[in-house]
């Protein structure tokens, strides 16, 4: 088998808080093929939009960096390019869709110009030629008579056109990495639809991977290759997407299926209660704790989950940080 | 349906949509007017009515409108009307070129602030507080009377005791706008700096410095006729404040060679804070949909 497209190893992210620096993400390992849709699964707080942040060489500045780890993207460390390094990736070979298309364009230029900027400055196209692949792109992602709104200002589109806009930016220079960071939470659910066909039938088209950031577990199970669930910085489940939702070996994982309710409503006739994962995400403070930092939700846990971080045990193709993940 | 979607949706700039709140506001619409009027006599004036401004053309003292003098002559028999043409050009000028000097330094000093952060806003920001907490007027008759009293050196006087207003405006802007997802979603992009500093943030940071820099104007018209007033300007030149300094020990005397250049001041500086709190209102998107 080649070397994956982006191989991420031992990651550690640390915020620094007053009281002392706090790993947001620990220990975190995974790698991404070409052409492949990965998805990042959990709460929020748990870490899945950092991880992005961290790929893209964004974590907000003077409170996040990376304390350890590698980020291989074709075999070079991302975290140790210099900025004029970063922003040749950036937009060009990686390139991210943000949660907010309201606010993720810029109010004060067309959207055919913002379009056509990102082809500037990677493709180093002329004036015309990117406002023509501009055109073309929209045209792309399904706006409806593009060569009139490629003049529009992002004010005049409704949101599920602007986060259209902001895909055909983020496929412009047809990357080879699409990270797309909960990008239909935002927009109503016949938009969420559509958004995710256009963005698996691009995907396809320029052989593209994708990261997939959501905690919309049937837009994963439609979507996605692999996924991987996150909890509290750290990876609980890993695996394709099929034998982690039918047979999953963490208890988290198990609650995050549970509480969807037309999933398991078509696997089975009968209509199980819709249940919840009791509690909220552990504080910050107790990240890097030295336990399953599920133990104080789970139905499971006992002394051993409260006093040792449980290690990632294989299932064939599947991986689960749970002691008891023999038994889930 | 095909016909429908043919029609092209009319754009409309965000400038454009300011233009049309800016021209609903009516005393703003008067102030430009006034404006457009004063800048067409400062350009126009010095050729309608020719001559040099400092010759004495009559008796000293004539009251406004006597002997064909519209506004009479000053302590020197000189005609008012003429000081008052030639000045409207000084006054304009200096005024707009100080605003000039005054939101280019602004600017800059503030975007780095507020791009950069850490220790570069550190610095800059102590040398702004540095700058605010000297006496603007004090500081700028030292500049005057170290440099020369020219034109220029006070254009540049007012200018450096009046920028960090502006510094601190967009600081604050640049600091709220950096943070905002279009931005990130720029660097995500891999937008150098400086375009992001430039062609990202200042085009949505602009609006409250056009506000400022318009009032600018005006504040600095009066800080040269209080400079000029106090001697502190180019005896060679006719501004509006220097026909009040030279006439003020006659004020008792000739009233109207002072009150002439004072209306014309305060008309000035009137008509460009309409403009200026026309420019707000239309800039200021939570006053916009009203």
């Amino acid at each position: 088998m080649t070397d994956p497209l982006l191989k991420i190893e031992n990651l550690r992210i640390e915020l620094k808080l007053r009281s002392g620096p706090i790993p947001v993400i620990d220990d975190l390992s995974l790698e991404l093929n070409a052409g492949e849709t990965l998805s990042f699964v959990g709460e929020s707080g748990c870490g899945k939009s950092m991880t992005a942040l961290a790929i893209m060489g964004l974590l907000p500045e003077k409170v996040g960096s990376i304390g350890g780890g590698r980020i291989l993207f074709q075999g070079n460390d991302m975290a140790r390019m210099n900025p004029a390094e970063l922003r040749a990736i950036r937009g060009n070979e990686i390139s991210m869709i943000f949660q907010e298309p309201m606010t993720s364009l810029n109010p004060v230029y067309t959207v055919g110009e913002q379009i056509a900027e990102v082809l500037r400055r990677h493709k180093g196209m002329g004036q015309a030629d990117a406002w023509k692949r501009a055109t073309e792109l929209m045209d792309a992602v399904r706006i409806p008579n593009a060569k009139a709104r490629v003049g529009d200002y992002p004010h005049q589109m409704s949101g599920g056109q602007r986060q259209r806009v902001m895909i055909a930016i983020a496929l412009a220079c047809a990357p080879k990495i699409l990270i797309a960071d909960e990008p239909t939470t935002a927009l109503d659910v016949t938009v969420q639809a559509q958004i995710f066909d256009l963005l698996r039938d691009l995907g396809r088209d320029t052989g593209t991977a994708t990261i997939l950031i959501t905690h919309d577990m049937g837009a994963v199970a439609e979507m996605a290759d692999r996924m991987v669930v996150m909890y509290a910085g750290r990876k609980a489940e890993e695996g394709p997407v099929e034998p982690v939702i039918s047979h999953p070996r963490h208890p988290y994982t198990k609650g995050l299926i549970s509480c969807v309710p037309h999933l398991l409503a078509e696997l089975t006739e009968e209509r199980p209660d819709l249940t919840e994962v009791p509690g909220i995400v552990p504080s910050l403070g107790s990240f890097g704790a030295d336990a399953c930092l599920f133990a104080s939700r789970c139905y499971m846990a006992d002394a051993q989950c409260r006093n040792a971080r449980p290690p990632e045990v294989a299932f064939g193709p599947q991986t689960s940080a749970c002691w008891k993940a023999d038994i889930v | 349906m095909s016909q429908i979607e043919n029609i092209p949706v009319k754009a409309r700039s965000p400038f454009s949509e300011a233009f049309e709140m800016f021209r609903r506001n009516h005393a703003a619409v008067v102030g430009l007017v006034v404006l457009a009027i004063i800048v067409a006599v400062a350009i126009v004036g010095p050729m309608v009515y020719p001559g040099n401004p400092f010759d004495m053309v009559w008796a000293p003292f004539t009251p406004p409108g006597q002997e064909g003098y519209l506004l009479g002559t000053d302590y020197l028999g000189r005609d008012i009307l003429s000081l008052l043409i030639h000045g409207a050009k000084v006054s304009l000028t200096v005024g707009i070129s100080a605003a000039l000097v005054t939101v280019t330094i602004g600017i800059t000093v503030g975007a780095l602030a507020g791009f950069y952060l850490g220790w570069v806003e550190e610095v800059l920001m102590r040398v702004t507080e540095f700058f605010q907490v000297l006496p603007t007027l004090l500081f700028s008759m030292v500049i005057v009377a170290l440099f020369g009293a020219s034109l220029p050196m006070i254009t540049l006087a007012i200018g450096l005791v009046s920028w960090p207003a502006v510094a601190r405006i967009t600081r604050a802007e640049f600091m709220r706008i950096r943070e905002l997802e279009y931005v990130i979603a720029a660097r995500a992009g891999g937008v150098k700096n400086a375009k992001l500093i430039f062609s990202v943030i200042l085009p949505n940071a602009l609006p409250p410095i056009i506000v400022q820099a318009a009032l600018m104007v005006g504040s600095a018209i009066l800080f040269e006729a209080g400079l000029s007033f106090l001697g502190l300007t180019d005896p060679n030149v006719a501004s509006w404040g220097q026909i009040i300094g030279s006439n003020r020990e006659y004020i008792l005397d000739a009233s109207y060679a002072v009150t002439v250049p004072g209306v014309a001041i305060f008309v000035t500086v009137l008509a460009i804070s309409l403009v200026g709190d026309g420019l707000n209102d239309a800039l200021n998107p939570k006053l916009r949909q009203r």
